[in-house]
């Protein structure tokens, strides 16, 4: 082999798919199937794993922190209650793709204030704009319903063929499949040069102009990226839920983001799917057990997290898996968690 | 001789500071230029302003005869005009095959591909297996910049300076900070640049500077003391008082 192809292999190491990742969508997959009373809260998992990966795009690829991501969530649920509710687009899968667009011009129209400025002038800028939109939302209730929302949203079938079940079973399918479909897609995109770039802004914007990259559109294109696919989110929670209230602005809605996030892991895209399934599941689990105070234990996790590291808390949880891959499948085989931020 | 790289009447002021005066200086192609200066002179100034980090308050920056003053970085690099920094620049996370990967791909016009993924472009991966060749990266091409040894940093430095294929090429302290063992490297690499290759030096190593050099600028105090070749420099007697204090210089 020539040193230009091994360098060509090289390159594409990270962009092939490995066993761990086809075994992660099958499971996935499986969840459907295995636990046919549980769609809701799967659903819901899933809004929460495509909205986290929208943040995972400009945080842990760009760089770019937000406390304000829910404003473009926000955005793509009304839109997509607005459309349904007076009839506009009546197909689904339309009105979620218009519901996206309308959250990335919002995206594309913000990104000059976001770009300018440090990490806690861009906490400020999102947060501001997220409680802005916020206050619009109450203001002009006669088209949002103010606080009691927008009610009375009937969903018609998807592609007019598959109607949305009262046991969310539809919901799961059709959420999973928008998900699956926009993680290819930002799979693919995070693994070309342009993804590289972002990397290399948020490692040292100072180097990176000085090999040519316009940083500033580079990073206008990812944070409008990332809003349509908050914005899809969006849409997905009210096309799902068939309910839209200003809580899709809410602050803590943006913050839960930033704890999903960060119990996954940023800057591999699996951060946020994972983090959402966790960060779910420990709600749960504490919620049961202590009704009222499952915040503190969530907090306590988070601290832990944190001080461990994540890196070796992957080492610990993979411990055995890999052990079982290497006996499949050689040694040098290992389920890989690329970490950039470690 | 023509002229690539020229600075008129540049001045730069922070506050009341004047760190660039009235600088005006002509880079001939294909020199060997270095500007030297005691510390605080204003080099590292002047090479910001070059580069487009920094603005001039007045005066003008021509680069092939082009005006490039209101030129931001990124274009003033695609237009031939790079630089290495005095304290190293790299992508901590990234490896060595992605940091000049990514320079590579800027420069022929890929950089902005979101679509095709890296690695698949026969013309980048020459280019790439190249240049790792050359600055003695292949075998490290895979670790994260971060662990590297500081020498390799260092080749990796320069080896995306040159990445972008520049004219002009604005080496800031090559060799600073590098052990006496891996020096050598440097050097070697520095010394082997392509002769279409316009270089400015800004050293304080003076055996650098004068194996090196075949033009010499004094800064001091951010205006241009005197200018000529390396054994007229080496002579002048303000330029011994200033700058090269008691010292004898052997040239």
């Amino acid at each position: 082999m020539n040193a230009a192809s091994d360098v060509g292999h090289h390159a594409q190491r990270q962009a092939r798919w490995h066993y761990g990742e086809i075994a992660f969508w099958l499971i996935v997959l499986a969840c459907g199937f295995a636990f046919p009373t549980r769609y809701l809260i799967m659903t819901d998992i899933l809004r929460l794993a495509l909205f986290t990966m929208s943040l995972d795009l400009i945080l842990g690829y760009a760089g770019i922190v937000s406390l304000g991501h829910a404003a473009f969530f926000g955005v793509g649920a009304y839109a997509a209650g607005l459309l349904a509710l007076h009839g506009i687009i009546n197909e689904p899968v339309l009105a979620l793709i218009a519901a996206g667009l309308a959250a990335m011009v919002l995206g594309f129209a913000t990104s000059f204030l976001v770009i300018r400025g440090v990490d806690l002038t861009r906490l400020m800028v999102t947060l501001g704009i997220a409680l802005l939109l916020e206050a619009l939302a109450e203001r002009f209730s006669n088209i949002t319903g103010g606080t009691d929302g927008l009610q009375g949203i009937e969903m018609q079938p998807i592609f007019g063929q598959i109607p949305f079940d009262m046991f969310g079973k539809a919901g799961f399918f059709y959420s999973l499949a928008v998900l699956f479909l926009l993680f290819l897609f930002a799979r693919r995109v995070v693994h070309s040069p342009f993804g590289l770039s972002l990397r290399a802004i948020k490692n040292n914007p100072l180097r990176a102009a000085a090999i040519g990259i316009p940083v500033n559109r580079r990073l206008i294109a990812i944070y409008t990226l990332a809003a349509f696919y908050a914005g899809i989110a969006g849409a997905l929670f009210t096309q799902t839920t068939a309910i839209a209230s200003l809580d899709v602005f809410a602050f803590e809605r943006s913050a839960d983001l930033m704890l999903v996030l960060v119990i996954g892991g940023t800057g591999y895209l699996y951060g946020g799917l994972i983090g959402a399934v966790v960060f779910r599941m420990l709600q749960e689990f504490f919620s049961t057990i202590t009704p009222q105070y499952w915040q503190f234990w969530i907090g306590l996790v988070l601290v832990l997290i944190v001080l461990i590291g994540r890196q070796r808390l992957h080492r610990w949880v993979l411990y055995v898996p890999n052990l079982v891959i290497k006996q499949i499948a050689g040694r040098k085989a290992v389920v890989a968690v690329p970490e950039s931020d470690a | 001789m023509t002229i690539v790289l020229e600075t008129q009447n540049l001045e730069k002021q922070f506050g009341g500071l004047r760190v660039t005066r009235d600088l005006s200086l002509k880079i001939e192609q294909g020199a060997r230029h270095a500007l030297i200066g005691p510390n605080g002179a204003g080099k590292t100034t002047v090479i910001n302003q070059l580069t487009g980090v920094l603005k001039p308050n007045s005066g003008r920056i021509l680069l092939e005869g082009h005006d490039i003053t209101d030129l931001p970085v990124h274009k003033r690099v695609l237009r031939g005009l790079s630089r290495t920094f005095q304290i190293n620049q790299l992508y901590p996370d990234l490896t060595p095959l992605e940091t000049i990967g990514l320079a590579v791909s800027e420069r022929l016009g890929h950089g902005g591909d979101w679509w095709r993924r890296m690695g698949t472009r026969n013309d980048v991966n020459g280019e790439i297996a190249d240049l790792l060749t050359r600055f003695h990266l292949l075998d490290v091409m895979n670790e994260q910049t971060v662990t590297l040894p500081y020498g390799k940093q260092r080749l990796l430095e320069i080896a995306v300076a040159i990445a972008a294929k520049p004219r002009v090429l604005l080496l800031d302290e090559p060799a600073a900070g590098v052990p006496e063992s891996e020096r050598h490297d440097i050097l070697a690499v520095v010394a082997a640049l392509p002769r279409d290759v316009t270089v400015l030096l800004i050293e304080h190593d003076m055996d650098l500077v004068f194996s090196f050099a075949d033009r010499i600028s004094v800064l001091v105090s951010g205006a241009l003391l005197t200018e000529g070749p390396p054994e007229q420099v080496a002579r002048d007697p303000q330029v011994k008082a200033v700058y090269l204090g008691e010292e004898a210089v052997n040239v």
